[in-house]
């Protein structure tokens, strides 16, 4: 899409998705969420609320955690987009924030989790983690609707002391 | 969502003029989580979008001998955590931290912020009346849930609450908004940028619709120490306010009160300024009975809807503790 001053109907990004180069003819209306899951294959990522209130299409843009649903494709022309598929090791082996949610009983149904995976990262990577009520704070924005924010905590706890 | 025409420009002076030649619908997108968001919900349908998000003239935050200066493309996670606003303007920086998640305060801009839509369930739902996105076609609040909505500025034809953490605190800071458009720059103080609905509620803020926020501006003031915003949500993280006080104030030696800024956020339809509730914290020492005193004057022309009476009550309190955090922060 390099600079674009002219009206378009369709866009050309390119952008990296979990390290691999990705070109994309895209309509503009496209959500990076709907982009991911239904262009891509990696759904992984969640539709919750596709409003942005949810949490659960969670990804990484440029290392920063964003909600995807909220996200027009078109923006991450040149940016590097991590979603939870990069989380795991090369031979599948699981992230130590993964294992911690294994650990402490942090899912019920699931479906939140990669997107609590992909926030929990980043508020690790921020050093949001100071005590319980700063994870929580810094969690807020990703809803689980089994109720496990008990064992969230605790593996985000968990993991950012490794 | 409607189709429409997508370019992103490579510089404020391309921006301007996309501006000046744009077709009618035209809209600025910058990190999309209010306009993109209601373009899925077909509240918004514009027939274009000029997208400055990641225009490198809009990023980076100074501070000079007499302000600080802030580009309107700056995201919001990166004020709350700014080593130089958290304690000079603690009341900015804590606004913006209780605005929002992480997740979309990575994405929203400072600009983009101040114009945020209300979050009016009726307002947001096409499907209902509304006189804001379709005039003439009524208020569903009036006889429906108006526990959200404002206490301040409402008229007989809107009463939706402007939803925002961060102007507010720039209101009681004095700020300015430098915006430029096909005509030139212009500066707007804060005050001045959103409008109460009165007889056209489409309308919420001065700027035309070829105009760009790129900066905003905050003086320098001691109150910015001395400063805190309050926001009292249904949870503790994560939701709109049900009433929010941005203080700041300064004391002196003596202990006596001789700068006062208080806003109100929401509770009304504009960024509030609570001038005669400012004023009565001046030229005295500052009490607990002061700072309710000061609360139930910033309330006193509130006009509660069926089922939002206890915001006031809420509010006046917000307003007291505020103060009372605000004095102990104080330069003394």
């Amino acid at each position: 899409m390099s600079t674009n001053d002219v009206p378009a109907t369709t866009v050309d990004v390119t952008c990296t998705v979990n390290g691999e180069p990705v070109q994309l003819r895209l309509d503009p209306r496209e959500s990076l969420l709907d982009v991911l899951r239904e262009r891509l294959a990696l759904t992984g990522t969640k539709k919750g609320c596709d409003q942005g209130h949810c949490g659960a299409c969670t990804v990484h843009l440029d290392g920063r955690r964003v909600v995807s649903c909220l996200t027009p494709a078109v923006q991450v022309d040149g940016l590097q987009v991590h979603t939870i598929e990069s989380v795991t090791g090369p031979d599948g082996e699981l992230h130590p924030l993964q294992q911690a949610f294994v650990d402490n009983d942090a899912l019920q149904c699931g479906y939140c989790t990669p997107g609590q995976i992909m926030s929990g990262l980043a508020c690790i990577a921020e050093g949001h983690t100071a005590d319980d009520d700063e994870i929580r704070e810094y969690l807020s924005g990703n809803v689980c609707r089994c109720g496990a924010y008990v064992g969230i905590v605790a593996a985000v706890r968990q993991a950012a002391q490794r | 969502m409607k189709p429409f025409a997508y370019t992103a420009p490579s510089s404020v002076d391309a921006v301007v003029e996309a501006l000046r030649v744009a077709q009618p619908g035209t809209k600025i997108l910058a990190g999309g989580t209010t306009l993109y968001d209601l373009m899925k919900l077909g509240v918004e349908a514009p027939s274009a979008v000029i997208d400055v998000h990641r225009l490198p003239e809009l990023t980076g935050i100074s501070v000079t001998d007499s302000e600080l200066v802030l580009g309107a493309g700056v995201r919001m996670a990166d004020v709350s955590d700014h080593p130089v606003i958290r304690p000079s303007y603690t009341a900015l920086a804590e606004s913006i931290w209780r605005a929002a998640s992480q997740q979309l305060r990575n994405m929203a801009t400072l600009g983009g912020n101040l114009l945020q839509r209300t979050r009016c369930g009726y307002f947001r739902d096409a499907d209902m009346p509304c006189n804001k996105r379709n005039p003439g076609s009524g208020c569903a609040a009036m006889e429906g849930v108006d526990r959200p909505h404002a206490l301040l500025g409402a008229s007989s034809l809107c009463s939706a609450t402007y939803a925002g953490d961060f102007a507010i605190a720039l209101l009681a800071f004095d700020a300015v908004v430098d915006v430029v458009g096909p005509r030139g720059e212009r500066s707007i103080p804060l005050a001045e940028l959103h409008v109460e609905p009165g007889e056209d509620p489409r309308r919420e803020h001065v700027l035309d619709v070829d105009e760009l926020i790129v900066r905003i501006r905050v003086p320098l003031t001691e109150a910015g120490r001395g400063s805190t915003y309050l926001k009292i949500r249904d949870r503790e993280s994560y939701a709109f306010a049900l009433a929010s006080a941005a203080v700041g104030l300064v004391i002196d030696g003596a202990g006596i009160v001789t700068e006062s800024r208080i806003a109100l956020g929401g509770v009304a339809t504009r960024p509030w300024r609570a001038v005669e509730a400012e004023q009565s914290l001046l030229g005295q020492p500052l009490t607990a009975a002061a700072a309710r005193r000061a609360g139930e004057i910033a309330f006193a022309a509130a006009r509660p809807g069926r089922t939002n009476e206890f915001r006031i009550e809420l509010g006046i309190r917000t307003v007291a503790d505020a103060v009372r955090t605000a004095g102990e922060r104080a330069v003394r």
